[in-house]
């Protein structure tokens, strides 16, 4: 029975039209306003200036040193975010794949537990962020603990390292459990009689796992690797709400100077933002394109168990 | 069995060792880091705006006790006075001024007591302070940001489950040309995440009217290149033999896709629902970006806009804050497995 052909197409409508006017579209603004000037809204107000926006984000005396840099501040971002990627993605990972093989061992109440760690997943980023200032704050929680050992209180969001340190930890809070969850599925792939063949063997607890868990997990291990980067590099909201991105910049990110230089500023440099995110959109494909590799090496592990 | 022996065994029925114990503390320390922050927050949204300046902060929710006095309106602060004679009684604080405080005797209320502020201890009695959610309505607007967060998140789940359904239908269970296609473009938009979009996305909403519009918030997300994944990989394993038969009985393409194919397909309906309202619940940046006016403020906008003001007021931020969290917490409470099953099987947030 043949159908009528454009069938198809009406049911496809509305999700096509939404993806096109609101994100391919934009795709395609968003190369026009990184190329054009202005103050203006409206593309048709805004003059072509070329690379000039690019030229600025990228004229700098030496790109280590943020303060050489005409936009000194988006250096700064720049290199806080990968400052906080790097720590970040590492320690999450670490504290993932920890509480990861916890949980897959014989323990009571896996569900229970399982979900302890998934809880703060769910939060959403303001509230996450409130409930941290709340504890951090100069009269907090945290404080408190420290006049009761005999310590004295510390700015803990008020000093850069401090500031920089607690947004680390708590993203990785925040963010941890939905790892866990993917290098649980993963290790819950691996066949039980590996396991029964290293017991045979008589191998070492710490021995089956360097040489059975982790050889046999690693490639969910790259594709949590990759994803917590992309999510690292793109860190914004619990940041904004728990910081503002200072004290200065210490904690101001790539995603909140696009915010800053297009939404925030009384001059709002649509241009520059939409050039900032143009550099960010380069650094996101370069990690997506290590996702589909990873992602292939994971099917490549799948076949091969 | 003794009760050590049943504490203390495992899954695979062997003894505890080390390593157990080793697991069990890291869990243990986990649930404390985990929740204890949450339940700080909740234990604290119960203190009076008095008990939240104090430090350092006690475990839990102390009030200053109050007690009516003959010919007041108002109940009056009780404090511990040690009076001259060396006795120490408990009395109500009429007034105050500079270091000397007026005390009276309910029982006698025409003799002012007058005290040095020295001689005297505030009386504390454990009380939860409900006044911290009630006043919410009345006070901040609460019952607006509560309205337009709702609105946001109902609207804006059920046309995502429209139209999502609707092309994980037509990519499930038609052959047309370029279908692949289709399907690879969806699949991409994966990948372009919002904040790249920020600037021309802001034009497009404000070219269509929508700024400081809850449907500027709504439309550029209802169309989820993850629900139409997660849809049609499920749509795929209804048979075609259903729609087949039904296709004999001369049901439409409308008919079959709503009353068949919908149907059919709700266990996954379900868990993208339960994304979608956890998604636009939570939503921050780009509401932060449309809804400029505070009317229109949504719950998480309106808590960012309070934590930012000169003097917050954090006895009534902490109780939005809590019932922010609440539904998320219901959530959570009750279809985690769903959640879970979803995270697996899309490898999605």
């Amino acid at each position: 029975m043949r159908q009528a052909a454009r069938t198809p197409w009406l049911f496809l409508g509305p999700n096509l039209v939404i993806f096109g006017v609101f994100t391919f579209l934009p795709i395609v603004i968003n190369l026009y306003y990184a190329f054009t000037g202005g103050v203006q809204l409206y593309p048709r107000d805004r003059p072509f200036v070329g690379f000039e926006n690019l030229a600025t984000l990228l004229d700098c005396g030496n790109y280590l040193d943020p303060s050489s840099c005409r936009k000194d501040i988006f250096w700064r971002a720049v290199w806080n975010t990968a400052r906080f990627a790097l720590f970040q993605v590492s320690l999450m990972v670490l504290f993932a794949l920890t509480t990861a093989l916890v949980l897959n061992r014989k323990i009571i109440g896996r569900g229970f537990w399982r979900g302890v760690f998934f809880y703060p997943v769910l939060l959403s980023p303001v509230v996450v962020a409130l409930i941290w200032k709340w504890i951090l704050q100069r009269e907090g929680l945290l404080n408190g603990a420290m006049v009761a050992v005999g310590a004295d209180p510390v700015l803990w969001l008020g000093e850069p390292g401090w500031a920089f340190t607690w947004v680390i930890f708590v993203s990785i809070w925040a963010h941890m459990g939905f790892y866990t969850l993917i290098l649980l599925a993963g290790l819950q792939a691996i066949p039980a009689d590996l396991y029964e063949a290293a017991q045979m063997d008589r191998a070492s607890p710490w021995r089956t796992l360097r040489r059975v868990t982790l050889p046999l997990l690693l490639p969910n291990l790259l594709v949590v690797l990759v994803l917590a980067a992309i999510r690292a590099v793109q860190i914004f909201d619990e940041v904004f709400v728990l910081t503002g991105g200072g004290p200065g910049s210490a904690t101001t990110f790539v995603v909140q100077f696009i915010y800053q230089t297009g939404f925030q500023e009384q001059v709002r440099l649509y241009g520059l933002a939409a050039a900032g995110s143009l550099l960010l959109a380069l650094a996101l494909i370069v990690l997506t394109l290590i996702q589909l590799r990873a992602t292939r090496a994971d099917k490549a592990g799948e076949r091969a168990r | 069995m003794s009760a050590l022996s049943f504490l203390t065994r495992t899954r695979g029925m062997r003894r505890m060792d080390w390593t157990d114990w080793l697991s069990y503390a890291y869990l243990t320390l986990g649930l404390f880091l985990m929740f204890g922050p949450v339940l700080w927050l909740v234990m604290s949204s119960f203190k009076t705006e008095g008990a939240l300046t104090e430090f350092p902060p006690r475990l839990l929710p102390y009030g200053q006790k109050q007690v009516m006095v003959p010919g007041e309106d108002k109940p009056k602060p009780l404090y511990r006075v040690r009076l001259p004679d060396g006795s120490v009684r408990e009395l109500p604080e009429l007034r105050r001024i500079g270091l000397t405080a007026t005390h009276v005797d309910p029982a006698q209320p025409d003799v002012p007591i007058r005290v040095d502020i020295k001689d005297r201890e505030p009386v504390r009695e454990l009380r939860f302070a409900l006044e911290n959610y009630t006043d919410l309505g009345g006070k901040l607007n609460f019952g607006l940001y509560l309205w337009n967060s709702v609105f946001i998140t109902v609207v804006a789940t059920i046309l995502t489950l429209l139209f999502n359904s609707m092309a994980a239908f037509a990519l499930s269970k038609y052959q047309f040309r370029g279908r692949s296609g289709v399907f690879l473009l969806i699949l991409a938009t994966l990948m372009v995440p919002p904040a790249i979009v920020l600037v021309p996305n802001f034009l497009v909403v404000s070219e269509l009217g929508l700024l400081n519009s809850l449907w500027g918030v709504i439309w550029p997300a209802v169309a989820t290149p993850t629900g139409v994944f997660l849809l049609r990989q499920y749509m795929l394993t209804i048979p075609d033999e259903l729609l087949e038969a039904a296709r004999m009985d001369h049901a439409g393409e409308w008919r079959i896709y709503w009353r068949i194919v919908l149907p059919l397909s709700a266990p996954a309906l379900a868990v993208l629902a339960i994304f979608s309202t956890m998604w636009r619940w939570n939503d921050f940046l780009w509401p932060l970006i449309v809804l400029s006016k505070s009317e229109k403020f949504t719950l998480q906008l309106a808590l960012n806009a309070f934590q930012g003001d000169l003097v917050t007021q954090w006895n009534y931020l902490l109780a939005m804050t809590v019932i922010t969290l609440l539904p998320i917490t219901l959530v959570f409470a009750f279809l985690q497995k769903y959640i879970a099953q979803g995270i697996a099987s899309a490898g999605v947030k």
